[in-house]
């Protein structure tokens, strides 16, 4: 029989990865449906470290690590060249927020425009976690980081990468988190069955050092931020099809913002936390309005 | 058999990179470049060429592509200018630093402000230090076979090489060139054969994390290696001329035997600083020409060998160093530093921003040089309004202001 999460296991048990890492678990995850016929491409990121220095390495498939800027078309170098040599290799690139949503994002929206036979990962913690926590665009409002400190808290909501991805209408997208492993693999098997053009995974991926909360917490900060539709589950098909693959609860947000010391502040202003509740609020409506409008046949039945 | 046509820098550069059966092309348009894209493109969608072309959206990511490609063991190549190169100035790094046999054009090109397309070498001899090999195209022919010969060679120390070519004077410029025969280049230039191809059966990190205990090695086999392609590069022109009909020097002499006056320059405007040794030699000067074709590696030996014991040496430098002199005279003066029977060395800058380097330049040089009694470090040669010489004396630049708690 087959689990629905696959028992090969493609990473070694020992990585340099923090206590209760969201990237380190999403790696493992991700590449038991990957597979061994995977070539990674790495740039500046956690995972930089993750992996150890060399002559360590942590996966037993190669790692190309390259500059922070250039996942995406790294990757797209590689899948050329296998491609001249008749290789059917997958090629994975596995980039944090800063290498997606920042400093990466030209080479990542050049390679989707082009629709490159690539799969590219993003494994989202929400700041500059490398560095030391500085904010990114993908750092939420109301959020601590050192570079946002609690007198002035990032004001500016997480840069929406999604619509941009769906906006260069490739044929698949989706977002997902290793606290719902079953989804993830689901998610990692679509874009592994669409051969030929770019897919895109956006991961939720705690990190406790960096949320200022306990590691044990680590998979109940990632389903709660699903459940409070902070960070809903769906996936995306040609740019247009939107599905969503997880229903949240009625858990309050708060019961998401208060497990995380970097959330603090926020809990504190009033104003701040009703911003931030119109803001998750009216994209989940928008969320539910084309997941809607993608299924006519469901109407009425959720 | 081979083919004679009439084409322009930039095709001929597309043909090297035809005959060398490039197989990952990754490159980004600029002026002056474009014609080189323009005919990889047609090359490859006409399945001429049978390699993989990556319209990329930057010039970074031109590099960044090549990088991926030869990582898993593709022949990769690009071309670019100016701007571009500089835009790629990290990747360059990278390429070096993964040991990767990566060739491209630089069609050389003035950096801005202010917007530039002409030609000066300021773009590529700001990449000096990078550990890329550099050869200086003369001639449409030249654009081509470098391309063909910085393989032969960057396959061999696992290092990338550019092959430079000036703006419009050679880029655009038509010229007979002999094509040749893609059986001889595929004697001549084997299929590529890499260490590594990032073989999923082979699962290893790539450039990743060293720690102080290896970094310097790491630098130090790089250095080595830039070393050892001095000579290789003499060993694969020779075999270039065995097989493909026309021998390859990294230094080219020109009436040196007897010359007390040596012009040195590099790139196509050597071509009219021949013209006016020959001139001069009819005005009964002894002079002589030296080209410098591979600027990394520096051929140090060669230029010690051939410019000990000669009157005066003139460089002709179409960039410039602010701060110090002309990038060619500097190297040169480096070389020849502490070596007996050294000649003065008087640095030209010429030609900033394609100003026109004539046959008249030359001369005009050459008459300078003749009198002139101290070597400069840096003799400007036709900027407006200002004779042959060093900076101007009475420039008015702002003094600093005295400080309030200095009265």
């Amino acid at each position: 029989m087959r689990w629905v999460v696959p028992e090969a296991e493609h990473m070694a048990e020992g990585t340099l990865g923090c206590q209760g890492c969201g990237g380190a678990l999403s790696m493992r995850l991700v590449l038991k449906e990957l597979g061994k016929d995977t070539v990674a491409v790495l740039p500046a990121c956690c995972w930089s470290i993750i992996d150890g220095p060399w002559p360590v390495h942590a996966l037993d498939i190669p790692v190309l690590h390259t500059a922070f800027e250039t996942a995406a078309v790294v990757a797209t170098g590689v899948k050329a060249a296998k491609e001249i040599q008749g290789k059917d290799t997958t090629v994975v690139a596995w980039a944090g927020d800063g290498g997606t949503f920042d400093i990466g994002l030209q080479a990542l929206s050049g390679a989707a425009e082009r629709n490159e036979d690539i799969v590219f990962i993003c494994y989202d913690n929400e700041a500059y976690m490398n560095t030391g926590i500085q904010r990114s665009s993908s750092t939420p409002t109301g959020t601590w980081t050192t570079t946002t400190p609690d007198q002035r808290p990032e004001a500016r909501p997480k840069k929406d990468i999604m619509g941009i991805i769906a906006a260069h209408r490739i044929p698949y997208a989706a977002t997902a988190t290793a606290a719902y492993p079953e989804d993830l693999e689901r998610k990692v098997r679509a874009a592994m069955a669409i051969k030929g053009g770019m897919r895109f995974l956006h991961l939720l991926s705690v990190c406790p050092p960096g949320w200022k909360m306990e590691a044990d917490q680590a998979i109940e900060v990632m389903r709660r931020a699903v459940r409070t539709k902070v960070f809903p589950l769906y996936e995306i098909r040609n740019g247009r099809e939107y599905t969503i693959t997880r229903w949240p609860d009625d858990l309050p947000l708060e019961d998401y913002f208060s497990l995380q010391g970097r959330f603090k502040t926020l809990l504190e202003d009033e104003a701040m936390l009703e911003l931030v509740r119109g803001n998750v609020e009216e994209r989940w409506q928008i969320l539910l309005d084309r997941h809607q409008r993608s299924h006519p046949e469901l109407a009425g039945a959720e | 058999m081979p083919e004679r046509l009439l084409l322009t820098g930039n095709h001929a550069a597309a043909y090297g990179a035809m005959l060398s059966k490039a197989e990952v092309i990754s490159a980004y348009p600029i002026t002056p470049q474009t014609m080189i894209v323009e005919l990889l493109s047609e090359l490859t969608a006409s399945g001429r060429m049978p390699a993989k072309f990556i319209t990329v959206e930057s010039e970074h990511s031109a590099m960044a592509a090549c990088v991926g490609a030869s990582s898993a063991g593709a022949r990769a190549y690009t071309a670019t200018s100016g701007q571009g190169l500089a835009l790629m100035h990290e990747m360059l790094h990278w390429a070096v630093g993964a040991r990767l046999p990566i060739v491209l054009t630089n069609v050389s090109r003035a950096m801005a402000p202010g917007w530039s397309i002409w030609c000066d070498q300021n773009d590529i001899l700001s990449q000096r230090d990078v550990g890329w090999m550099m050869l200086f195209a003369e001639s449409v022919q030249e654009a081509q076979d470098f391309i063909i010969w910085m393989y032969r060679v960057a396959e061999q120390v696992f290092l990338p090489g550019m092959v430079g070519m000036d703006a419009f004077i050679l880029s655009h410029t038509a010229e007979p060139l002999i094509v040749h025969d893609q059986d001889a280049v595929d004697a001549y230039l084997p299929k590529f054969e890499p260490l590594y191809d990032l073989d999923p059966a082979q699962p290893r990190a790539y450039g990743g994390l060293v720690n102080r205990d290896h970094y310097f090695e790491l630098r130090y086999k790089i250095y080595e290696n830039m070393d050892r392609a001095g000579q290789l590069l003499v060993e694969a022109g020779e075999e270039f001329g065995d097989v493909l009909g026309h021998k390859y020097t990294p230094l080219e002499g020109y009436l040196l035997d007897d010359a007390e006056y040596v012009f040195v320059s590099a790139g196509a405007m050597t071509s009219n600083v021949r013209q006016a040794v020959r001139d001069m030699r009819e005005k009964g000067i002894k002079a002589g020409l030296l080209r410098v074709i591979a600027f990394r590696p520096f051929p140090i030996d060669g230029i010690r060998s051939i410019l000990a014991g000669r009157r005066k040496v003139a460089v002709l430098d179409r960039n410039m160093s602010a701060g110090h002199s002309g990038i060619f005279a500097e190297e040169i003066r480096s070389a020849l530093l502490g070596q007996p029977d050294a000649p003065p060395v008087y640095g030209y800058i010429v030609g900033i921003g394609g100003r026109d380097v004539r046959v008249e330049t030359a001369m005009d040089i050459c008459d300078d040089v003749l009198v002139r009694e101290e070597p400069e470090m840096a003799l400007f040669v036709g900027v407006k309004g200002l004779p042959i010489g060093p900076l101007r004396k009475d420039a008015s630049i702002r003094p600093l202001q005295p400080l309030e708690v200095m009265r």
